[in-house]
């Protein structure tokens, strides 16, 4: 479905723009006023965009840093270079541990590569503890939010859910009987399954280490519990230095959820005998990044550190909401990295889903310019002819009319009488279109430079 | 001061009122006006639609018009943004060099109308008399771009009989962004719904902004709700000075 069609739903649904409306803008307030209390936040923006872009100018030798200080720390690397093969060293990984079942935590890069429909279809089920997930994979739903999956939903309906699905009858819309339902579901299993699979927030080149931050602590006990640990994570996650974190950390959580810090923010590096995880594997997946980043305007995406700001603010996200953009990766920044991840395969229509009001710009903490490459990426499609011929047409010759005097002057004439190219015979489509809720402006009969030639 | 105006093609075409108010609320000010009839559009919507090639057809002749002008003020936001922010990247992103060297010579001498009188003319009163009640629509390229948001408020409250509205999410884009009206018209209009009401809170007669682009949309929006309230450029208040109109 094209987002087109998609949006036009979501647009229908009031419960659901309810929901959505009320949660961005609260997020969205908190991430201001949390922002607002640091006196050098535009300078940390900066940094957190030198760190991030000087990482990616040489990510291959950062990559190579990290597989050996972590193969020193006891942990096992994998490089995968697309989905698939993650999935399969991920399930390689799974059987030899004879496992029925994962448990997981941050699981945004898993479900770019659709990891639990791979691990169901070897018989092996897969647990979301995050509890927005949970909530999403007990209703068969989809992810509408990069940090809040489960955002379009409200309380009074999660409740419903619990009801039904995990048939804990005494449960009711109040956070804490809701936090403490999830809890009786979850925590027998984070106590008992052998294998978990977590996500990455960063990674750090010089020590090996990887870095989860979380609110509600089933993060630390899958990284902490588990016989074996996995953690999937994208090449780009990479930090060279730990002392990047000293950035990193202050910019996340303020941007993310309007927090200082968050309330867990777990390090580890690699195994330590006898306490934690004895088997320590990480994926390092690439899924088209290193495409993106051959692209001198679209690598600015992959400085992107999940804190989804954009999305809060995006005024057309709040409206459609994140399941219209039918990607993972929702909102501005999805509509930038989802069709980069494809080569333009998938989602080739997202950059249109913006008005390039550039209110996502403004808040990204690593400062990649939505709007820029939002248009680049437009000019991309053009060029690999991926959009119709009649609009190549009709804004070839509009080019050509507005390159000569002669030819923009005639056209504004025959906008004047009526039956020009700027009313009803040029482009019927987005006239239609533009008509559906809006009057189109009467051509006046004297153009600006008519009046101006004859005073 | 001599003025070289950039009108823009919607303007010219569409709203030339805008473009009328322009030149004599400026002469009015006591400054010489010039209108080169060589300019056409400064190429926005190719660029922002991803036809590089027609964009950088108009950038060239933008920049063959306006080589000689001194000071450059165009009665739109978003037009100024594309031209000043924009043009040298575009043109740098292209590998011509020499073009992105004459672009970024050229270019800090485009001013959107509002910044042209407070930031280079030093004028808050320009003798406007418009006794009516209006709000203000910030475009978004004006305000994130060019960083122009005090500019035009504190131009209208100094406006005579004027009554200033303030609009909630006052931040918030209208829904227009070019192409994304006609692509997804849709979601469009579901921004558009919220900014009506907005306004139409306000109890404004009228509402008014820099670019016509946005008061295009949103006056296509209020006429066809058959509201009673009308959009107005900044420039028709400003040239305003309470006779007949």
């Amino acid at each position: 479905m094209s987002f087109r069609e998609a949006a036009r739903d979501a647009l229908a649904d009031s419960q659901m723009r309810a929901n959505v409306r009320r949660a961005t803008r609260t997020i969205g307030m908190r991430r201001a006023a949390a922002v607002a209390e640091v006196p050098d936040w535009e300078e940390l923006r900066h940094a957190g965009a030198s760190i991030k872009e000087a990482t990616l100018r040489h990510l291959d030798v950062h990559l190579q840093r990290f597989e050996s200080a972590l193969q020193q720390a006891g942990g096992v690397v994998h490089w995968a270079l697309d989905a698939q093969q993650a999935c399969e060293i991920v399930l390689d990984i799974v059987r030899a541990e004879r496992a029925t079942e994962v448990i997981k935590v941050k699981s945004l890069t898993t479900d770019e590569i659709q990891l639990n429909e791979a691990l169901s279809r070897a018989g092996v089920s897969a647990i979301e503890t995050d509890l927005a997930e949970m909530i999403v994979q007990l209703a068969g739903d989809r992810q509408s939010h990069i940090l809040v999956p489960a955002i379009h939903r409200n309380r009074a309906e999660i409740a419903d859910l619990f009801r039904q699905r995990l048939g804990i009858e005494d449960v009711d819309d109040d956070p804490r009987s809701l936090t403490a339902a999830a809890r009786e579901h979850l925590r027998e299993r984070l106590l008992s399954v052998p294998v978990a699979i977590s996500g990455a927030n960063f990674a750090i080149a010089e020590t090996g280490t990887v870095c989860i931050v979380e609110s509600e602590g089933n993060g630390r006990m899958c990284t902490t519990l588990p016989r074996t640990l996995i953690t999937v994570m994208g090449i780009e996650k990479l930090l060279p230095r730990w002392q990047d974190l000293g950035v990193m950390l202050q910019l996340l959580p303020r941007s993310a959820t309007g927090e200082r810090m968050s309330p867990y923010t777990s390090l580890w590096t690699g195994v330590t005998p006898g306490d934690g995880p004895q088997s320590f594997h990480v994926v390092l997946l690439d899924a088209g990044r290193t495409d993106a980043l051959a692209d001198p305007v679209g690598r600015q995406s992959l400085r992107c550190i999940r804190c989804s700001a954009c999305l809060n603010v995006c005024p057309v996200y709040e409206r459609t909401g994140g399941q219209a953009y039918e990607s993972i990766y929702p909102g501005p920044i999805g509509a930038i990295l989802a069709p980069q991840l494809s080569r333009l395969e998938r989602n080739g229509d997202l950059p249109d889903a913006s008005t390039l009001c550039g209110a996502c710009y403004e808040v990204c903490p690593v400062r990649i310019d939505i709007p820029e490459v939002l248009v680049h990426l437009r000019g991309r499609r053009v060029r690999e002819r991926r959009v119709g011929a009649g609009e190549r047409l009709a804004m070839r010759a509009l080019a050509a009319t507005f390159a000569r005097r002669e030819s923009y002057e005639a056209a504004q004439r025959a906008a004047q009488i009526g039956r020009g190219p700027l009313r009803h015979a040029f482009w019927p489509g987005p006239l239609a279109a533009w008509r559906q809720s809006r009057d189109l402006p009467e051509v006046p009969a004297q153009s600006f430079r008519d009046w101006w030639r004859q005073r | 001061m001599r003025l070289t105006l950039f009108v823009t093609c919607l303007v010219d075409t569409l709203f030339p009122a805008a473009g009328r108010a322009t030149v004599e609320l400026l002469e009015r000010l006591g400054h010489d006006v010039d209108f080169p009839i060589e300019q056409t559009c400064c190429g926005q919507m190719h660029s922002n639609a991803g036809y590089e090639a027609g964009s950088l057809r108009l950038i060239r002749r933008f920049a063959e018009t306006f080589e000689d002008a001194e000071t450059i003020v165009t009665p739109s936001g978003s037009c100024a943004a594309m031209v000043r922010e924009r043009y040298p990247r575009i043109a740098e992103m292209t590998g011509d060099a020499r073009l992105a060297s004459r672009l970024r010579a050229l270019t800090p001498r485009v001013h959107e109308l509002s910044e042209l009188l407070i930031d280079v003319l030093d004028v808050e009163d320009v003798g406007a008399s418009f006794p009516h009640r209006v709000t203000y629509h910030h475009s978004c390229h004006a305000r994130r771009a060019l960083g122009v948001q005090h500019q035009p408020l504190l131009l209208l409250r100094a406006v005579r009989g004027l009554q200033l509205a303030e609009i909630a999410s006052a931040e918030t884009c209208c829904g227009f962004g070019g192409t994304f009206a006609v692509k997804n018209p849709e979601a469009s209009t579901a921004m558009l719904t919220d900014k009506l009401r907005n306004v139409l809170n306000t109890g404004a007669e009228m509402c008014v902004a820099s670019d016509v682009s946005c008061l295009m949309h949103i006056g296509g929006g209020l006429a066809r709700m058959r509201a009673g309230v009308r959009t107005l450029h900044l420039a028709e208040v400003l040239a305003s000075t309470g006779e007949a109109r």
